[in-house]
């Protein structure tokens, strides 16, 4: 029966698949209400490039409507909540759901985050009916806290999104909003519908010019004419509009899980007890990883006290992680650069490893041979950082700046680098060469002139006296000075009260050493030096 | 009447550091004052008061595709450094190793070309002479800021010039140096350069210097 289905190409409608479709009105909106913890009737709106993407029900009221621009609709509804849409949001929240309904049925089939197929054919038969099956998934919907869902079942997935959506129209507020269209009623059902339900805007105009105006009566024409003059896409149109949409469900792989927790009863303090009793979930993770093919280079790193704080980082791997690397970055992440750092007070209970970037094992495997001087260099270096910290070892960028030290950015080794545009003019840049010693931080100088007196420069920019003597540093030598030039005014972020007015002079001895000195408050600094 | 650890040390300084030592690239004003005609792999060298001098040994094998290193040097110029044709992307810092600074210099000895450090005032000399025979084997070369004992060549500035300064005008543009390399013999030979030429090496005129070193005999 299959092999003379597949060979005429056109099933009849005792073939097409029984679908469930489930519905989650506003996702956008409930995701966002979720994560954020918003109360329920807050009048919310989801800005994507300044228009409102989606809108919450009381938002709606007040005449909120998607394509709103962000201003016309903050002045229709005075106390609207206005969040920034992220997309990766809804398929991240809508996850748990999809989790809770394959617990119940296999198969299923997502669509968009908040619209998900099954096939109903199997799950019907097993829990003695199709109203059964539904009413099974909104009683476990609402245990996850999900009470806002629809469900329409009928032939093929057109169909049951059809019937999910006129679920709104029902009369009884206490019934479960489900409607199931018997086998064979889709064509009836469509009927009525109006063409814009296609989604297909340029055809509905199209037809609508020529007199059709519902589905009922495009479908009542002739398949091999609409193929004909629509093509390829206006004959599916049809057959959906007619009630025979075969496609069918493709229902999705779960994907594997690659997180993994540990639990740790009672909550410990010490480092190296967590870096002990950590060692085996790493493993396991890693393990896990390599199972699934694959490899991970960047992981999210979790950890929850027993008073409820949380210390969350992103570590980069410049190759990708094994066991000893996930617990070398716990540990780091623990220890911190000072105690403000993480910040936290009580022992952990557990810790969260989630991999963010996961590559191909195959992308990533050693050659024969292995991979030549690099591989070295990364082994070498992950030893001295698990000696020192891992912002103990670096590598450097050049950045934008007006002082010296800001030029330098440095990167713990194994991070990738912030991009920085360098090339950008810098008013007060430093001309000539570049000193070799740039002190991290300015050292303190003594500039004199001939009588003794401290060199100064006033406010317009006008200095006291030449300078004729300078000493560097806390030694109380004094050298003579050869050569200067300056001031140099560099008048940083002058907008900002933490802005600085400093004046950078040049000096050079009688030896031929050569000195970048700055001045700012009366006081005098080495920047650098010229050795 | 000489002591035997006087002996040994007059003995040490006599033998040079191998026979078959490679030569890493050099800048050619640095390499005419050098032993053996430019940076030995395996050898040290010190530089007495200039980071300048110190960073135009580095471009050399920096500029031709080594690993090099820079530990303890908290004030090392990077941009400075890409101005001599340093290649940051395979420059290391350890600004700060702290009281580790032997265990983390030989672990870096093992892995990169060129070490750049700052040696700590009291060192054992069982250690140096552990970390002499580590960078023997491993055929890195050490370049020092300070005194260090037993080294190959100890370079410094002993005359400095500017060019481009008067009394409170015009700015910094060139710069005259006497260099001066003294063996460990205590013969002294140096040479006059100009800060340009200490930046310029024939690496960046041709791609000839890259076939000198091959990066790929460290993994062993």
């Amino acid at each position: 029966m299959s092999t003379g289905t597949a060979a005429s190409g056109l099933p009849d409608a005792r073939t097409a698949t029984r679908t469930l479709m489930l519905w989650c009105p506003d996702w956008p909106i409930t995701a966002a209400i979720r994560e954020h913890s918003l109360d329920v009737h807050a009048a919310l709106a989801l800005v994507d490039r300044g228009e409102v993407f989606a809108c919450s029900p009381t938002a709606r009221q007040d005449g909120v409507r998607r394509g709103l621009r962000l201003r016309e609709a903050q002045a229709r509804c005075s106390g609207l909540t206005v969040l920034a849409y992220d997309p990766s949001l809804d398929t991240r929240s809508f996850e748990p759901v999809i989790t809770a309904v394959e617990t119940l049925m296999p198969g299923v089939q997502v669509l968009r985050p908040g619209l998900c197929a099954i096939q109903i054919k199997g799950p019907s038969r097993y829990y003695g009916g199709e109203e059964n099956a539904a009413s099974i998934l909104f009683q476990t919907l609402a245990a996850i806290g999900l009470t806002d869902v629809r469900i329409g079942i009928a032939d093929g997935p057109f169909a049951a999104e059809q019937a999910a959506k006129a679920t709104e129209a029902l009369e009884d507020p206490l019934a479960e909003p489900l409607c199931i269209i018997p086998p064979g009623g889709s064509p009836w059902f469509l009927s009525t519908f109006p063409l814009d339900v296609l989604e297909q805007p340029r055809l509905a105009v199209l037809l609508k010019r020529l007199g059709v105006r519902s589905l009922g009566n495009f479908a009542a024409l002739s398949a091999a004419d609409v193929r004909n003059r629509f093509g390829v896409e206006g004959a599916l149109a049809h057959r959906q509009a007619s009630g025979f949409d075969y496609s069918s469900v493709a229902a999705r792989t779960p994907p594997p899980q690659l997180d993994a927790t540990a639990h740790f009863e009672p909550p410990l303090v010490r480092i190296d007890q967590l870096a002990f009793a950590f060692r085996m979930t790493a493993e396991r993770f890693v393990a896990g990883l390599r199972q699934a093919g694959l490899v991970c280079t960047a992981v999210k790193v979790a950890l929850h006290t027993e008073s409820g704080e949380v210390s969350e980082r992103l570590w980069q791997h410049p190759r990708w992680f094994d066991a000893d690397d996930v617990v070398d970055r716990v540990r780091w992440q623990l220890q911190g650069s000072n105690a403000a750092d993480h910040g936290l007070t009580s022992g952990i209970t557990h810790v969260q490893i989630v991999p963010d970037l996961v590559e191909d094992l195959g992308d990533h495997a050693d050659g024969l041979w292995g991979t030549g001087p690099d591989e070295s260099i990364h082994h070498g270096l992950a030893r001295v950082q698990s000696m020192l910290g891992h912002g103990a070892v670096l590598t450097a960028v050049i950045a934008g700046g007006r002082l010296l030290a800001d030029r330098r950015v440095y990167i713990p080794w194994g991070e990738s680098p912030a991009a920085q545009d360098k090339t950008r003019p810098w008013p007060g840049q430093l001309p000539g060469p570049v000193p070799a010693t740039v002190f991290a931080a300015p050292v303190p100088a003594v500039v004199v002139d001939l009588r003794g007196n401290p060199v100064g420069v006033d406010p317009r920019g006008l200095m006291s006296a030449a300078p004729a003597f300078f000493g560097v540093g806390r030694i109380s030598q004094r050298w003579p000075v050869h050569s200067w030039a300056g001031p140099w005014p560099i008048n940083e972020r002058w907008w900002d009260p933490r802005g600085r007015m400093l004046n950078r002079f040049q000096l050079v001895d009688t030896s031929g050493s050569a000195w970048l000195l700055l001045l700012e408050n009366h006081e005098w600094f080495s920047e650098a030096s010229y050795d | 009447m000489n002591s035997l650890p006087d002996l040994q040390s007059r003995i040490n300084q006599m033998q040079s550091s191998r026979l078959d030592s490679r030569r890493l690239p050099t800048v050619p004003a640095l390499a005419k004052i050098l032993p053996g005609g430019g940076l030995q792999s395996g050898g040290s060298y010190a530089v007495r008061n200039s980071t300048t001098l110190a960073m135009a040994l580095l471009a050399g094998p920096s500029a031709t595709g080594a690993w090099c290193s820079v530990v303890g040097l908290p004030e090392f110029s990077v941009e400075a450094a890409e101005g001599f044709g340093i290649n940051l992307e395979r420059l290391i810092l350890v600004p700060d190793p702290g009281a580790q600074w032997l265990t983390v210099t030989a672990a870096l000895v093992d892995v990169v070309s060129v070490v750049l450090t700052r040696a700590p005032v009291h060192l054992a000399p069982s250690d140096t002479a552990r970390l002499r025979s580590r960078l023997r084997q491993r055929g890195t070369a050490l370049i020092t800021l300070g005194n260090w004992q037993q080294c190959d060549s100890t370079l410094s500035i002993a005359e400095s010039a500017w060019e481009g300064l008067g009394a409170g005008t015009g700015h910094l543009q060139a710069r005259r140096m006497k260099i001066t390399a003294t063996n460990p013999a205590g013969r002294l030979r140096h040479t006059y350069v100009g800060l340009a030429e200490l930046q310029r090496g024939p690496w960046q005129a041709s791609d000839d210097a890259t076939t000198l070193f091959q990066p790929a005999r460290k993994s062993s």
